[in-house]
């Protein structure tokens, strides 16, 4: 019975070694696609190896990386949210109406952050408080969220966001090291520390594994799936911030997409759709990958709709290598 | 609410009836009977689509690039016309069917073969695919002036009173409903879709059939690519840019489980006929088009809560996730 979707766990004699399983392990696969992209980016084009090229290869990559931050620990945990994206737009359009208003940069980027933390309360509520499946929830608010959007903003646009705003997504801290560099790795040690190193990580990891044991084991299931969604809200709502104070203008159909590129980066990175294991070393990894590659087709000019096929076909194939790579093993 | 269930697809008939009452109650030209044939015209490619989206769901997967593979079949057959003028369209249909079929079937090998979760095979298929529109056509469209008038003309020929395009949703609905009703593949997706550890213990073949289901919804998206391609009169890289989320609108409004084995043809098609009804009225009522999106927004979240509410059983599902996860 080939196709018997009966799950096979593995009990194995003795456990690895720890060197072996770390260098055998997927994170160690997705270092050795950064370096190769590396190389092939550096051979592509005599554009890249400069530093400010490298820098402008960080904004590629971060505001979608901190977005997947969190999305992967959603994933862990079993739920999706297909609405970042949305969120982002409903975000910017209310802290581009706000400027209308005469708001200062510190009250943008409060409303900013605010927006993405009550669309995400939304999102979690609607899915811990009625159980709906977070598939299409997120779906309708997707729909709602940049819907309001454009009831507010119709074709129009919102500009002339003041110059200290505009430093948040175009500034630098230091030399070539831009604030949303900084930002995304400060974030990314924060998840790290979240995930692998405090109790609330392994409950995440518990409910992702086994959702029922976990509730009869103690863990408050459905709080803390919402403060996971309250969390990508949040995150939604700072790249909200850095998306709109690096373009300088918003519109209703600002970061179209997003939320499949960040979905990508967190499959990349070795989070499983079903739940239950990843890492945010691989996911920010990951992201680098994502970055070079679509920094790299920009220097050669490619255009945006055929990099998306090469973002595609990198997802599908990271995904099929090592199950073809199993399957060939158990051949032979 | 246990109700609503038994009867989900009298209630949406209901929920019809009722915006189509109060529109009509301000604008009485809404409800004449050639107004109402448009509406069903126009819904009719929306309708297709969500019936072969139906077929994927059922099985406990999702189908994201059916716009994607829209756009692509769409294109092709485009650019096809517009090369070869003298190329048949019954033949040019014929060739969207293999075409979507096949790239529905590169779906499907990926999840039956590979054990891919389909989430991630169609989220990958849907930019490559939609990237293949760009390649193809170098970004350039294909508009009425390159299109042969049969291409154009066809679907939009009366024939007994009613376009031949919503003939064709008529008779692929009533195709969807003896193909999931009456023979052995449309068993087995509910079967699958219920319970997929006892349908193998059954001796039904799951990978085949999830294959099937996403060929099936491949074939399906390439027959609307014509379609779509000469109501609109324009192939592009745009086309149905953003629908395929119109279309699982369509099936959850419909009454399909998102956790599978739950759905009817006849209430794939009311949920269709819903979003057409509001898109339709939108307009009369004068209600800005931008208001579109957040009212299918909320009116996928309603249809979810409801269908929510009726899917609820008594006592504990312990096992639930163990089914899930095989």
């Amino acid at each position: 019975m080939t196709d018997a979707p009966i799950a096979h766990r593995h009990l194995p004699d003795r456990l690895d070694n720890p060197l072996r399983s770390a260098v055998l392990s997927w994170e160690s696969l997705l270092v050795l696609v950064v370096v190769g992209i590396f190389i092939i980016n550096s051979f592509a084009s005599p554009y890249f190896l400069n530093a400010w090229s490298l820098s402008d290869l960080t904004f590629n990559f971060t505001e979608k990386g901190l977005i997947a931050l969190a999305m992967a620990l959603l994933i862990i945990s079993g739920e999706i949210d297909l609405s970042v994206a949305s969120i982002i737009a409903l975000a910017s359009t209310l802290m581009g109406l706000a400027l209308q208003y005469g708001a200062d940069t510190s009250t943008l980027v409060a409303i900013g952050v605010g927006v993405g933390v009550l669309c995400g309360a939304f999102n979690g509520a609607l899915v811990t408080g009625l159980k709906l499946p977070s598939i299409v929830v997120t779906i309708g608010t997707m729909s709602l969220f940049r819907g309001i959007s454009y009831i507010i903003l119709g074709d129009g646009s919102f500009k002339d966001y003041p110059k200290s705003f505009a430093w948040f997504g175009q500034g630098y801290v230091w030399w070539v090291i831009s604030f949303e560099l900084v930002l995304f790795l400060a974030f990314s040690l924060a998840y790290f520390v979240l995930l692998h190193r405090t109790s609330f990580g392994r409950r995440v990891y518990a409910i992702g594994n086994n959702e029922v044991a976990a509730k009869f084991s103690g863990v408050r299931v459905e709080r803390i799936k919402f403060i996971l969604f309250c969390l990508t809200g949040v995150m939604s709502g700072i790249a909200a911030v850095l998306l709109t104070a690096r373009l300088g203008s918003t519109r209703p159909s600002i970061a179209k997409g997003m939320e499949l590129e960040a979905i990508t980066m967190v499959v990349l990175g070795g989070v499983s759709i079903l739940g239950g294991a990843g890492s945010i070393i691989g996911v920010v990894l990951a992201a680098l990958i994502i970055g070079l590659v679509t920094f790299g087709l920009g220097l050669l000019n490619v255009p945006g709709t055929v990099m998306t096929i090469f973002t595609g076909a990198l997802l599908i194939v990271v995904i099929a290598l090592p199950i073809l790579f199993k399957m060939w093993r158990q051949r032979t | 609410m246990k109700m609503l269930a038994k009867y989900r697809e009298i209630w949406l008939g209901l929920a019809i009836l009722l915006v189509l009452v109060l529109v009509t109650a301000r604008f009485p030209r809404f409800a004449q009977p050639t107004n109402l044939l448009s509406i069903f015209n126009d819904t009719s490619i929306l309708m297709m689509l969500a019936l072969g989206q139906m077929a994927v769901i059922l099985t406990r997967s999702i189908d994201l690039s059916m716009a994607s593979n829209l756009a692509l079949t769409g294109m092709i057959v485009a650019m096809t016309n517009a090369s070869f003028p003298a190329v048949p369209v019954p033949l040019l249909m014929a060739m969207c069917l293999v075409v979507g079929g096949l790239l529905g079937a590169f779906n499907g090998i990926l999840v039956w073969k590979l054990s891919i979760p389909p989430i991630v095979v169609t989220l990958g298929t849907l930019t490559i695919y939609r990237g293949m529109v760009f390649v193809l056509s170098g970004g350039a469209w294909v508009n009425a002036a390159q299109m042969s008038p049969e291409f154009i003309g066809l679907q939009r020929s009366i024939f007994l009173g009613l376009p031949v395009l919503s003939w064709m949703a008529i008779i692929v609905a009533a195709l969807f409903y003896v193909l999931m009703t009456r023979t052995p593949l449309g068993r087995a997706h509910y079967a699958i879709g219920v319970n997929p550890t006892a349908s193998v213990y059954t001796g039904i073949n799951v990978g085949f059939t999830k294959f099937m289901a996403f060929t099936i919804a491949g074939a399906i998206a390439g027959l609307c690519g014509y379609l779509w391609v000469s109501r609109y009169v324009i192939a592009s890289v745009e086309v149905a840019s953003g629908y395929e989320l119109t279309i699982i609108a369509a099936c959850v409004i419909g009454g399909v489980s998102i956790a599978g084995g739950i759905g009817t043809v006849a209430g794939v098609v009311l949920g269709a006929l819903f979003l057409g009804v509001i898109n339709s009225a939108l307009p009369v009522i004068n209600i800005s088009p931008f208001w579109q999106m957040a009212i299918s927004g909320t009116a996928i979240l309603l249809a979810v809560v409801l269908n929510a509410r009726g899917e609820q059983r008594k006592g504990r599902l312990i096992l639930k996730k163990a089914e899930a996860s095989t």
